[in-house]
């Protein structure tokens, strides 16, 4: 089972009022190519959730999302996310997920695109000296 | 029919490894049954792209939302706080954030000091000497001298303080108010085979690296090389009894679905608050029609989760983020009882570093914080690795109608009724939860937060699983005695969480596993006399 044509089409026009591009950052919005093939990639187990969002949104825009004016569009977008639910909380999640893990995204924020494994990262050890007051302080265990 | 064993461990988790291991040198026949894989270490999510994504899908904690074939389902619709597992050679110590604190003196002599509850059968200097071998066998890292706790020396050093840690340790300083590097199961140096942490970030959902302890890397090699047999993808379904009322054994599920029956001298069940309630009042018979071990019917009563709160908030600085080791520091100061704060008991905090990218889009955005459109960028930058806050985890206290029963209709892959949770939060968590809120803040404010946001309870929090098959004295008011025998099945012992008396307010591993290792000893000390 996958999304209709319909779907995915109304899919990709929510998921740029979701997270528009950006030319202040220079990066693309999650209906650019790459991001929204990857969404489309990752729906797996949420496939019923994304379906019953996309359904709503037909029925609360009664027409393809992208053929109406940006304004309605974004009245649209409002209602659903002021409606909630669970299947929007997921499309949501899943366009937030794709689109924080693409290169030119973590790239313009300043992260390495790689995994945390095997380079890891380096942590600070800290000034231990602010543990002096609490030595300093007696027990406070309660003794039985 | 399968060759008898002497010992038969169900679970391989904190305790059923912990219990494997130390049994090991009486050169019995041990057999333990696991009815999840082994995980490789190249599994972990860290290891890819989609890491932070996969805690949604085939590492999230719930059971019912992974929904691996090694899962069982659980219905926990009628409780506001969700059961959290993992089943897999190692169990939920293969997810779990590595926080290791112990259990305080007074938490096993909560009647005595507050009036409240059941005293425990067992203090806390008989299980010293097994804390401190459960640290040294786990690798243990922390820092000598707390003044929450009676003196014990961890065997490796603490995590770096960080920028997260350094902002709490100003904070609370400020407000005159316990901290300390927490007891973690991160390895801070190579040791015993494992490589140090390296801050992958990401410890609870599995360490690539095998810095962090679960007893697949730690106790089960060991036990492995001494002769224990650890057969997975054994899913136990019953255990069964002779005309003597004695155990005999397990009937299980192998991967294929075929069903054996695995007889044995002695049982011993490890999995965990919720798994051995299931499978204790599967177990019913005619002599048993409660279910076994139960003549009490507190098999499954006292159901004790830990509601936990998460408090956090922005500061004006990037902090550690994720690039570094989720929790950090603990504060204790608000642990042991004082009325003056309208509850009894007390409740510790779990001080964290931030979380991930996404996870902060994600729970910013569910929190209405993050936008959808034109200000989405502007708002995300503002909340990346600016996060800064703790989990409160407050004693839970025992309540008989927070239990585990068989639902009647819901049942896993072999046909196996499932557990069905019914749980409520006390009036007593209510008030701690709303002091412990209430001081999260103030030290939020002197960390100089601002946009501080609640939840409370975590829905996805029923990490703990205490209670359901308690320790005692009394036959009439408890399941097993002092040492995790069963009063009625004397040849059935239990060692996990569902032993807890009380929940005590930290995180229960360190004493699951110290119980674990004081049961087995105390096996061994007895054996010629172990069934009278």
């Amino acid at each position: 089972m996958t999304l209709t044509p319909s779907e995915i089409t109304d899919f990709r026009a929510l998921a740029a009022l979701i997270i528009p591009p950006s030319a202040k950052y220079t990066i693309p919005g999650a209906n650019d190519d790459l991001i929204f093939a990857d969404i489309l990639n990752s729906l797996g187990r949420d496939l019923p959730d994304v379906q019953s969002a996309l359904a709503a949104l037909a029925t609360i825009a009664g027409a393809p999302l992208a053929s109406l004016p940006q304004a309605r569009q974004t009245e649209i977008a409002t209602h659903l996310r002021t409606q909630g639910g669970t299947p929007i909380a997921v499309l949501t999640r899943i366009v937030l997920l794709c689109y924080y893990r693409d290169d030119r995204v973590m790239l313009s924020l300043g992260l390495e695109p790689r995994p945390p494994f095997p380079k890891g990262h380096v942590l600070e050890q800290g000034d231990w000296s602010l543990l002096d007051p609490v030595k300093s302080r007696p027990p406070i265990w309660r003794p039985v | 029919m399968l060759e008898k064993v002497d010992v038969l461990i169900i679970g391989s988790g904190a305790s059923g490894a912990a219990a494997a291991w130390s049994l090991a040198d009486t050169r019995m026949r041990i057999l333990c049954l696991e009815q999840g894989d082994w995980i490789k270490q190249s599994e972990y999510p860290t290891n890819g792209r989609d890491w932070e994504a996969r805690q949604f899908s085939d590492f999230h904690p719930s059971p019912n939302k992974r929904g691996r074939t090694t899962d069982y389902p659980v219905n926990d619709d009628n409780s506001p706080i969700k059961v959290l597992n993992f089943n897999a050679v190692g169990g939920s110590t293969i997810l779990y954030a590595a926080h290791y604190p112990r259990l305080h003196p007074s938490d096993f002599r909560v009647k005595s000091l507050d009036g409240v509850a059941d005293d425990w059968p067992v203090d806390y200097a008989t299980l010293e000497p097994f804390f401190a071998e459960n640290d040294r066998m786990m690798g243990v890292s922390g820092l000598a001298g707390d003044p929450a706790y009676p003196a014990h020396t961890p065997p490796m050093p603490p995590l770096g303080l960080g920028k997260s840690g350094t902002r709490f340790a100003h904070a609370l300083n400020t407000l005159g108010w316990h901290w300390w590097p927490s007891d973690t199961t991160l390895a801070t140096t190579d040791y015993d085979g494992r490589a140090k942490c390296i801050n992958l970030g990401h410890c609870t959902f599995g360490c690539s690296q095998g810095a962090k302890a679960s007893t697949d890397i730690t106790y089960w090699p060991r036990a492995i090389r001494a002769g224990v047999e650890l057969r997975t993808r054994c899913r136990v379904s019953r255990i069964e009894t002779g005309p003597d009322g004695m155990a005999t054994g397990a009937t299980y599920f192998d991967a294929a679905g075929v069903e054996h029956f695995q007889p044995a001298e002695i049982v011993i069940l490890a999995a965990n608050g919720v798994g051995t309630p299931r499978l204790l009042l599967n177990s019913a018979s005619a002599q048993h029609p409660d279910g076994l071990a139960n003549s009490s019917g507190q098999v499954g009563r006292n159901l004790m989760f830990h509601p936990y709160a998460s408090i956090y908030g922005y500061v004006d600085e990037p902090l550690d983020g994720n690039k570094a080791p989720p929790l950090c520091l603990w504060s204790h100061q608000h642990y042991e009882t004082d009325l003056s704060r309208g509850f009894v008991r007390g409740y510790s905090y779990q001080l964290g570093r931030g979380v991930g990218t996404i996870t902060e889009a994600i729970t910013s955005t569910a929190a209405g914080r993050l936008p959808w459109g034109e200000g989405h960028h502007d708002a995300y930058r503002r909340l990346m690795n600016h996060r800064i806050g703790m989990a409160a985890i407050c004693e839970d206290l025992p309540e008989e109608h927070n239990r585990v029963t068989l639902d009647p209709t819901l049942k896993d892959s072999n046909g196996i009724p499932s557990p069905k949770i019914d749980y409520t939060i006390s009036e007593n968590s209510h008030r701690m939860l709303d002091h412990a809120i209430a001081r999260a803040k103030d030290i939020l404010h002197a960390a100089g937060a601002t946009d501080i946001g609640v939840d409370r309870p975590i829905l996805f929090g029923g990490w703990h699983l205490l209670g359901t098959a308690r320790m005692g004295t009394d036959p009439a008011r408890s399941v097993v005695n002092a040492w995790g025998r069963s009063h009625d099945v004397k040849n059935l012992f239990i060692i996990d969480g569902s032993l807890f008396v009380t929940s005590g307010g930290v995180n229960p591993t360190s004493t699951i596993q110290a119980l674990a290792l004081y049961i087995a000893d105390t096996i061994k000390q007895r054996l010629a006399t172990l069934f009278d």
